[in-house]
């Protein structure tokens, strides 16, 4: 686009909801990155005050005002807190892609989202080639990448104690399309990028407990990633691209839920793509509400749909602490659930951390852009979590776990990242 | 302009890190949380010692550049908007509790700590700190003392000068000066630490305080009372005082935001009431009890419809999330929210809701009005867009208007959100020509270059 007028106009279209934003400033309570640094521009308030003030041409420099927009989680602490009932994620979307468009993507940024992830074929082989792929793409990957989930990319960087992919993605499974069993129900299956290739045990987990309740699964082997990575790096194309790919296997909606194990890919579905899908087709934004109306978690499917109960826990059961992933939470409103699916097994005895829906400090790009702002806020996490003296901390979010083992594992501690199907599933036979 | 070379000696004060010069960082600290126009800072500058803090006020005496210190920007009436330019000076990096000291009920605190976590700090030490104003999560100590916050427990806890002892602070030249002490009692010269509380930054640069603490309240009993109209609470408030009963929240919902609450929060508040009253009565158990029986029956002989006493922490709770949903129920109705305290007597509560009825009329304006009633202190809350020039100049009238209300009922401009840009100009209204020249000489004695905050509270 790059071109000034086009982008006043767009801002201007935000500006409604800019505009609703009082500057009280109590969203400074909440936001983990303004713990850190202090300062303003690091806070929703002052985020929305520089966007307003660039669509009303006070500022100039719109690449300061990215550089400030990306010094963020999306973790969504700061709209759920916000008297004033500002959405602020939804702006920064939309913002993001708003000045990316006008200022341009990075080339690497180009080779990245255009090249590879809107490219699964290219992106999966290269993946495949394991170990020696963390060399070849170390540095181009550093300075980039502003994506919520980019996790996917953090085993590629160097001084972190990262998880190996493993062996075989989840999708080497091959495509799966079974009947409802007693359950009645049949759900799509969307695994999303991390848990095919790297947390497969929690794929597994969440097919071994579909096939326990009787629940049948449509499992495409061809989906992609749910592009939120590639959205909030403002890169609106490569999102768009990965949404149509998506829609072909998923648009025809032959199942009652879609069900993932990630709080962000399920907020996608839900909440992202009806959001920022404004040029679609008149089918495709159809199809599109299908699967907001049926996207849901997989604890909360557990917990709501499949019906487990709460059990006593047996002498000498493991402790487990609870992380409240912020997108799961904050955005989908699911936490409870995710204790009720821990204390289906009697083996486990869950111990509440403090702040337990304080973010992890991942933020995805966040972790790749600001590490070192990232790891003060994952030590913080790290400090409440070992305080619990527990013996397993679940999360029911991919990227989370990557953050909190990264965090774990530097301290030394001997505590294991479990999601919390997984451990559900140790009491299926 | 700061030059180059002037940034650079700032820089060495405080450190590369925590100068900020960059367009966007300049245009973060070019408001607050009121409702006015906003101006660039030159410079900001982010202390992480006293020390540098010292030498960062003087720098800007030496070299004429005007302060504004900033705590959370949360202030309603312009404190922290550098109208003058000049250097932004963050207090957020010195926000350490000194000490709690519980065996002469005093707390020391830097200027930035956080009011809600040095509240907590001293309730995990089995000690109080009263004030409570809605912003206590954000807000820090400094900016509560420099504009006297108040808070829900004002009427029988006071405010918060009520609990400064003592305040340390730099002068204009960056020299470091003490007033008030840990004692109970001190007469060590001038009453500086209450010349302070409310200075709103432009006497000095505050850097630590020695709180008062108390003993917490052994329980407490709140309840929720519904009134058909205005003037029945109103009596009731003046014969719950008239009892010698002293709640120690006594707060105040008209009808217009008991719909918005309902709207937004559902709390179950019934859409026909004229206005509602929160009550929360504490202390002994026993005196509980018997205060609670009498405010409930001075409500119920002064026409209350319905009153709902809480059993529980539970329905505490919900009594109290109506009133915490106030502000954002109103605030979610349109873009800009006016939040204004324009203060009365508390026997005048009915004539200035009357007054407040007319200007919503006389303007076309929708103002939603809640809270002290115990200390007079309302909220009336103009809802509006900020864009829509002529609305908004309905609006600017609207609280000409309040202003003016509130000073024919014997009332005061600001029960606690501070005069700042917002309402210098009608200091003399409610004052005199005398009154206002006396302060301007008190702060040309202390400020010669007129650098501390300047164009707050006394206008040019
Ligand atoms: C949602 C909301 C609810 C509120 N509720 C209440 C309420 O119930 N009661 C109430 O009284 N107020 C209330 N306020 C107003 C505001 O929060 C208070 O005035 C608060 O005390 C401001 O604290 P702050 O740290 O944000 O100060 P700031 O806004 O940063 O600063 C306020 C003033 O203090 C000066 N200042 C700060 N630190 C120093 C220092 N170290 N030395 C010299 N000057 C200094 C600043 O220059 C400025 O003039 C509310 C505001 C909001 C947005
Ligand atoms: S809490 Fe909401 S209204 Fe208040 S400053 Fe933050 S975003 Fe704006
Ligand atoms: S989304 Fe999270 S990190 Fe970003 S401004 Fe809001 S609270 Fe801060
Ligand atoms: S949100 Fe889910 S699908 Fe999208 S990148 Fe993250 S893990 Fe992958």
């Amino acid at each position: 686009m790059a071109d000034l007028n086009q982008m006043l106009k767009m801002l201007g279209e935000l500006d409604d909801q800019l505009v609703n934003c009082m500057r009280c400033g109590m969203c400074q309570s909440v936001c983990p990155v303004f713990a850190e640094t202090g300062r303003e521009a690091d806070v929703a308030r002052g985020k929305i005050a520089l966007l307003e003030f660039l669509g009303h041409e006070m500022i100039s420099d719109t690449k300061g005002v990215k550089d400030r927009l990306d010094k963020c989680l999306l973790c969504g602490s700061c709209a759920a807190a916000c008297p004033s009932g500002v959405k602020a994620v939804d702006i920064f979307l939309k913002a993001r892609a708003i000045v990316t468009a006008f200022i341009g993507l990075s080339p690497v940024k180009k080779a990245i989202f255009r090249g590879m992830l809107s490219k699964p074929k290219l992106f999966n082989n290269l993946l495949a080639i394991g170990t020696k792929f963390q060399g070849l793409f170390t540095s181009p990957v550093n300075d980039i990448i502003g994506s919520s989930c980019s996790k996917l990319l953090s085993p590629v960087l160097g001084d972190r104690h990262l998880l190996s992919l493993a062996a075989k993605p989840l999708r080497s499974v091959g495509n799966l399309n079974t009947a409802p069993g007693k359950s009645g129900l049949k759900v799509a299956f969307f695994y999303g990028c991390v848990v095919d290739k790297m947390f497969t045990t929690v794929g597994e987990a969440m097919l071994k407990v579909f096939k326990h309740h009787g629940v049948g699964v449509y499992m495409p082997i061809d989906q992609v990633c749910c592009g939120v990575p590639s959205l909030a790096s403002g890169d609106m194309k490569s999102f768009e691209d990965l949404v149509r790919m998506n829609l072909k296997l998923f648009g025809k909606g032959d199942f009652d839920y879609i069900i993932t194990p990630c709080g962000t890919c399920t907020s996608a579905f839900h909440h992202v793509w009806p959001l920022m899908c404004n040029d679609f087709s008149q089918e495709e934004r159809a199809q599109i509400e299908m699967l907001a109306g049926k996207a849901m978690d997989i604890n909360a499917f557990i917990a709501d749909k499949l019906g487990v109960s709460v059990v006593e826990s047996s002498v000498g059961a493991k402790k487990v602490t609870i992380h409240d992933p912020c997108h799961l939470k904050k955005s989908l409103g699911v936490s409870g659930q995710v204790r009720t699916v821990l204390k289906a097994n009697p083996n486990l005895e869950v111990v509440e951390m403090s702040g337990s829906d304080i973010c992890c400090g991942c933020g995805g790009s966040f972790n790749l852009q600001h590490y070192s702002v990232s790891t003060k806020i994952g030590k913080k996490k790290r400090d409440s979590i070992a305080a619990t003296g527990a013996d397993i901390v679940a999360a029911g979010c991919p990227a989370c776990m990557m953050q909190i083992a990264d965090m774990m594992s530097q301290a030394g501690d001997r505590i294991a990242v479990k999601h919390p199907v997984e451990l559900y599933a140790q009491t299926l036979g | 302009m700061v030059s180059q070379s002037l940034k650079q000696a700032f820089a060495t004060v405080v450190g590369s890190d925590n100068i900020m010069d960059a367009e966007a960082d300049k245009h973060s600290y070019s408001y607050d949380a009121a409702v006015l126009d906003p101006v660039l800072p030159s410079l900001v500058v982010r202390p992480t010692t006293m020390e540098a803090m010292g030498k960062v006020v003087k720098l800007c005496n030496d070299n004429g550049l005007p302060i504004t210190v900033r705590g959370a920007g949360s202030n309603l009436s312009g404190g922290t908007i550098p109208s003058k330019g000049g250097v932004v000076l963050l207090t957020n990096a010195l926000d350490k509790i000194l000490e709690i000291n519980e065996e002469d009920m005093y707390a020391v605190v830097q200027t930035g700590a956080i009011t809600a976590k040095f509240a907590n700090a001293v309730a995990a030490k089995g000690l109080f700190y009263p004030p409570d104003p809605g912003s206590q999560a954000v807000s820090t100590l400094g900016g509560n003392v420099a504009e006297n916050a108040g808070g829900l427990r004002g009427l029988k806890y006071g405010v918060t000068k009520d609990y400064v002892m003592g305040v340390n602070f730099f002068d204009v030249d960056g020299n470091w000066c003490k007033s008030g002490s840990k004692t109970v009692k001190c007469v060590t010269g001038l009453n500086i630490p209450q010349l302070m509380v409310g200075s709103e930054g432009t006497l000095a640069v505050m850097s630590e305080f020695i709180l008062k603490l108390v003993p917490p309240p052994q329980t407490s009993k709140a309840m929720m009372a519904i009134f058909p109209d205005i003037m029945t609470a109103s009596r009731t408030v003046s014969a719950i005082i008239a009892a010698k009963v002293v709640p120690c929240t006594l707060e105040f919902m008209d009808n217009f935001t008991i719909g918005a609450v309902e709207g937004y929060a559902k709390v179950g508040l019934p859409l026909d009431a004229g206005s509602l009253l929160l009550i929360e009565v504490d202390g002994h158990p026993g005196q509980v009890a018997d205060d609670a029986e009498k405010v409930e029956k001075i409500c119920k002989d002064n026409g209350c419809t319905r009153i709902q006493v809480a059993k529980d922490a539970v329905e505490r709770n919900k009594v109290w999330e109506a009133r915490r949903a106030a502000l954002s129920s109103l605030a979610r109705l349109r873009p800009t929210t006016v939040l204004e305290d324009a203060t009365v007597p508390r026997s005048k509560i009915p004539a200035m809701m009357e007054a407040l009825d007319k200007i919503a009329k006389d303007y076309k304006l929708t103002i939603g009005t809640f809270g002290h009633a115990g200390d007079g202190n309302l909220h009336p809350t103009i809802l509006c867009d900020r864009r829509d020039k002529e609305e908004f100049h309905r609006v600017e009238q609207g609280v000409d208007a309040i202003f003016a209300a509130a000073l024919a009922l014997d009332g005061t401009l600001s029960g606690e959100h501070g005069i700042g840009l917002a309402k210098s100009r009608y200091m003399e209204l409610e004052t005199n020509k005398a009154s206002v020249m006396y302060s301007k000489r008190i702060k040309a004695a202390v400020d010669p270059k007129n650098i501390l905050n300047p164009g707050k509270i006394l206008g040019e």
